[in-house]
């Protein structure tokens, strides 16, 4: 039996196409995903994403045990609201998942966490907490619902739907959240627009997502998300990366901080093992479209795509692929598809921010 | 969408339709195109390739997934549909204008073999 959110029946009544995604019924588009894709870069789309894991953690102890508990440095976060994104890794290196927390008080971080890594990751908090910060309170919240509005209209629309929202919220910076008990708005996403993430009361979740659609915001399957993130240069955890992979050759290292003297989970298995190989963006030069597992040839080596799909902004196959480091940016590199070779370039990623196109061939 | 009964179609989601000029025509059905989602590239076959009943001879990727279009019988690829190459959307939006190649029979191939629109509906009723 496949899971279900609060909002199952709305989509259905939307007309959605619904599909298995890690065990959620969810959907995976309205009738375009095309359309749905242009919706967010020139609009305002909004998702569902229920499925992913809220969970609070509370206590005197919160921020000494994310210290150790995250990859990158939760001391970054000295602004109320403001959130980092992370890696949770194994002491091996690997990566157990990627998450988003969220400072809120010395005594309160939440953290969103994916939906097919939930489980596991909530074990292996609650297994670190117990011999580490055992008064520590981690508790995950299925009770929420979440819902993201993004693109260059988003928020406008979301003061519109709920105009109660917008004066605690209009001073939000990038990666802010507010917390309006039992609500909570974060000014971030996974599409490489503006907007927000709300969290909300599961019961309350259909009135909000009818409200949206009234302002003219149109719901967006998994189907845009990916190709969103994807231009977006956003990493999908199960991918782009997973247990048997350093963040360091996911393209990660940015959020990976080996500078400070602090220790973490994973730190020393990163450092006694130098990357070999770097994630890189990759454009193919013809028609077809790129796809995970495609084997890629360089000059150093054969590499393989990670994420690869049709770009819908560019009109072009864009990809995310694992290649030997040294490979710069600019590269010809032949990607086999279905037997035959075609060329792709290695390219600078984001390959869209904004609505634009931004990659870099140099 | 009902398939039009002047068409033939393939277990594959694709239909053929046999022109004036004695070539047979082929496209992705009205199913074929929703099960596959937003087109995005037609990789059609060449003119002058000669082809086997059924055999794969070039590819359509959608958003989704990538597919092989099939020859419905045997004999040369005579045409392309170049349009397709910068409007593969026209392939949702209309299955069966949208034709991607057209095949000049070998001596002998016929449409025979394929279902009509009454056994094709009733295979995607029962899918």
């Amino acid at each position: 039996m496949l899971k279900r959110t609060p909002l199952y029946q709305t989509h259905r009544d939307m007309g959605a196409k619904m599909v298995d995604f890690g065990g959620w019924e969810m959907p995976l588009h309205y009738g375009s995903q095309i359309e749905e894709h242009h919706q967010v870069r020139r609009d305002a789309g909004m998702f569902d994403v229920s499925h992913m894991r809220v969970v609070d953690v509370e206590g005197a102890e919160a921020r000494d045990f994310l210290r150790i508990l995250l990859a990158n440095n939760i001391d970054k976060l000295t602004l109320p609201g403001k959130a980092l994104y992370s890696c949770l890794l194994h002491e091996d290196g690997g990566v157990l998942d990627d998450l988003i927390v969220y400072f809120l008080s010395e005594d309160w971080f939440r953290i969103v966490i994916n939906a097919a890594t939930a489980e596991k990751d909530i074990a292996w908090m609650l297994k670190q907490r117990d011999t580490r910060a055992p008064a520590l309170k981690i508790t995950p919240r299925p009770d929420l619902a979440m819902i993201a509005v993004q693109g260059p209209n988003a928020r406008a629309k979301v003061w519109q739907a709920l105009p109660g929202s917008q004066t605690s919220t209009q001073a939000l910076v990038l990666f802010q959240a507010h917390v309006m008990p039992p609500w909570f708005f974060a000014r971030t996403g996974y599409t490489g627009e503006d907007g927000f993430e709300i969290m909300l009361p599961a019961p309350d979740a259909a009135a909000l997502w009818l409200a949206l659609a009234a302002a003219d915001v149109k719901p967006v399957g998994l189907g845009a998300r990916d190709t969103l993130r994807l231009e977006a240069g956003m990493s999908l955890y199960g991918q782009d990366m997973d247990e048997a992979t350093s963040p360091l050759e996911a393209g990660l290292a940015w959020t990976v901080d080996l500078q400070s003297p602090r220790d973490f989970i994973g730190k020393a298995a990163l450092l006694a093992n130098p990357p070999q190989r770097q994630l890189v963006g990759l454009l193919l030069e013809q028609g077809g479209v790129l796809r995970a597992h495609q084997v890629v040839h360089t000059a150093l080596g054969d590499g393989e795509i990670t994420s690869g799909s049709f770009s819908p902004t560019l009109n072009r196959s864009i990809a995310l692929a694992r290649v030997p480091l040294g490979i710069q940016t600019g590269a010809t590199t032949e990607v086999e598809i279905r037997g035959k070779r075609l060329q792709a370039k290695v390219v600078k990623y984001p390959f869209v921010r904004h609505g634009k196109p931004c990659y870099s061939e140099i | 969408m009902n398939p039009p009964s002047d068409l033939k179609f393939t277990a594959n989601h694709e239909w053929a339709r046999a022109e004036a000029d004695g070539s047979i025509s082929c496209g992705i059905t009205d199913r074929g195109q929703e099960l596959l989602g937003d087109m995005v590239y037609v990789g059609a076959p060449e003119t002058g390739l000669q082809v086997a009943a059924n055999e794969a001879c070039g590819v359509i990727e959608s958003v989704k997934a990538a597919s092989d279009l099939h020859a419905p019988l045997a004999g040369e690829v005579v045409a392309v549909n170049d349009e397709l190459a910068d409007v593969p959307e026209k392939i949702n939006q209309a299955p069966y204008e949208a034709w991607i190649f057209r095949i000049k029979p070998n001596a002998g191939a016929t449409l025979e073999h394929l279902l009509d629109a009454a056994g094709y509906q009733q295979m995607v009723d029962s899918e």
